[in-house]
């Protein structure tokens, strides 16, 4: 999967949770969900469950920490992947 | 000085009505929200008859947005925040979410249990090791202030914001813990109401205890019946009330429309003494109840023109008529006009009260006493304390000045409240 397809997967994901449109409509991999997107930190974990299902893998507590914005959620997906 | 409390918003989400023009023409026709189950059958219960509000999702997305709606499944809750914002906006107030916190409004938001259906999935994911996997509402809603914590944020509400549980007194006691704090001068205003799920989870206690009727299963429509001779048990209902309760001059200053006054009311315990069991009321504190509510209204047992009762359908309403004969010194013919919506919508538990009060405020303020159904066949013990033209099955147009509503609950709990006919 190149980068391309996977902020489009990522964004699919995102889009419930998001509550500032015009950041979501300019997201990009420095994009950050809380401080951008002022996505709920509550719903990250849900944002979490939704790509463990999407992608068919598994995210642990450290995982979660690291996963504050678009280009940490693609490298920490990406790791995952290739295992 | 204490503070006059009027009545200026109604909300209701009832099994034979969404909405109080709906549940209004419900209440004057006789409709029975009760229908058959499939789902009750199937898992074998004995009651497979209930009432549930009908609530499409178009009606949810109204007061929802897609990202609350995402996992929810507390069918209380739901209710609750219906029946709340419904009563807001008939009070004439505003919803803002951008606005000002509202300082001056509280909010008390009774129920018995929160989201049942929600704490069964959670529930079967920890058992099965998957604890992390739970995401992020689980607590939200299943909290019993659940309901309190989502209708205070849609309405930006800064006085004191909570939820009582009193088994199915709690919607009558949160009108009276709301009524005292606008009274002593903590708060302008308060929503105040109750919501209580549907379905077996909630129910299945209840069917376990053989306390809901079994006789009905295929006449649904029949199946509630109180204070009738072939009375069975109760059937179980669910949805939500919610008021707007106001000072008296908050309500004259923004000239907003008064339903009706509270004058008063009483909440007690029969301590499970004196024939008082977990289940079954003390006798002496029921009628001491209704006696100080009579008292601390400013009023006498004459003054009352309709009770709306607890009434469930079990073998406690004749016990209830002759308690309100006690109490009240009236009987017979001298007794007031009473009055059952349990008939058309089954128990609703912890939202029992607060519908009820939405259906007291309603007749008192359209002056019509509702039809009792089911009970062409009045219970003999009743008939023998007053007359049977006290229990109406057919509507009635009657000048009503002050009803009382009264709500009895498990743990031997009481509440009774006094409503006035508002003149301006």
């Amino acid at each position: 999967m190149n980068n391309d397809e996977l902020i489009t997967k990522l964004k699919t994901i995102i889009a419930p949770y998001i509550q500032d449109e015009e950041a979501f409509k300019n997201l990009s991999e420095d994009t950050d969900f809380v401080k951008d997107l002022k996505i709920n930190s509550a719903n990250l974990v849900d944002i979490i469950l939704d790509i463990e299902d999407e992608f068919d893998i598994r995210l642990e507590n450290d995982d979660m920490e690291k996963m504050l914005d678009v280009k940490s959620a693609m490298a920490i997906v990406t790791s995952k992947l290739n295992k | 000085m204490s503070k006059r409390v009027v009545i200026t918003g109604l909300g209701v989400v009832a099994p034979n009505g969404v909405g109080v023009s709906e549940f209004t023409d419900a209440l004057k026709n006789g409709t029975s929200g009760i229908s058959f189950h499939q789902e009750l059958k199937d898992l074998n219960f004995s009651c497979q008859i209930g009432g549930i509000p009908k609530v499409t999702d178009d009606l949810k997305s109204e007061y929802f947005t897609d990202l609350q709606l995402r996992g929810f499944n507390s069918s209380g809750i739901l209710y609750g925040c219906i029946a709340g914002v419904d009563a807001w906006k008939d009070a004439g107030l505003q919803i803002d979410s951008n606005g000002d916190v509202d300082y001056e409004t509280g909010l008390i938001f009774g129920t018995g249990t929160s989201g049942v259906e929600k704490f069964r999935e959670a529930i079967y994911k920890l058992d099965d090791g998957n604890v992390r996997r739970l995401g992020s509402t689980v607590v939200i809603q299943t909290m019993a202030s659940g309901v309190s914590a989502y209708l205070s944020g849609m309405l930006g509400l800064g006085n004191q914001v909570t939820t009582n549980s009193s088994a199915c007194t709690t919607g009558t006691e949160s009108l009276l813990m709301g009524y005292d704090r606008i009274k002593s001068g903590k708060a302008k205003r308060m929503l105040v109401g109750s919501c209580s799920d549907h379905g077996p989870y909630i129910w299945g206690g209840f069917d376990a205890m053989r306390v809901m009727t079994y006789k009905h299963n295929d006449s649904p429509e029949e199946g509630s019946r109180p204070m009738s001779a072939s009375a069975s048990g109760f059937v179980p209902g669910s949805g939500a009330g919610a008021l707007v309760l106001e000072s008296l001059d908050s309500a004259l200053e923004r000239g907003a429309h008064i339903y009706a006054e509270v004058l008063g009311g009483e909440v007690n315990s029969g301590g499970q003494r004196q024939g008082g069991t977990l289940t079954a009321p003390n006798p002496e504190a029921v009628q001491r109840c209704i006696k100080n509510a009579l008292k601390h209204s400013g009023i006498t047992a004459k003054d009352i023109d309709v009770i709306n009762g607890h009434l469930t359908a079990t073998s406690k309403d004749a016990l209830e008529i002759e308690n309100w004969t006690k109490a009240l010194g009236r009987q017979h013919k001298d007794f007031p006009y009473i009055n059952a919506t349990k008939s058309l919508i089954g128990h609703c538990l912890a939202s029992a009260g607060s519908i009820e009060c939405v259906a007291s405020i309603i007749q008192l303020k359209e002056q019509f006493v509702a039809p009792n159904i089911n009970c062409e066949d009045l219970h003999e013990d009743i008939a023998n304390l007053i007359d049977s033209s006290k229990v109406p099955t057919q509507i009635i147009e009657h000048d009503i000045d002050v009803i009382a509503k009264a709500s009895f609950g498990f743990g031997d709990v009481n509440a009774c409240v006094l409503f006035k006919r508002f003149i301006a």
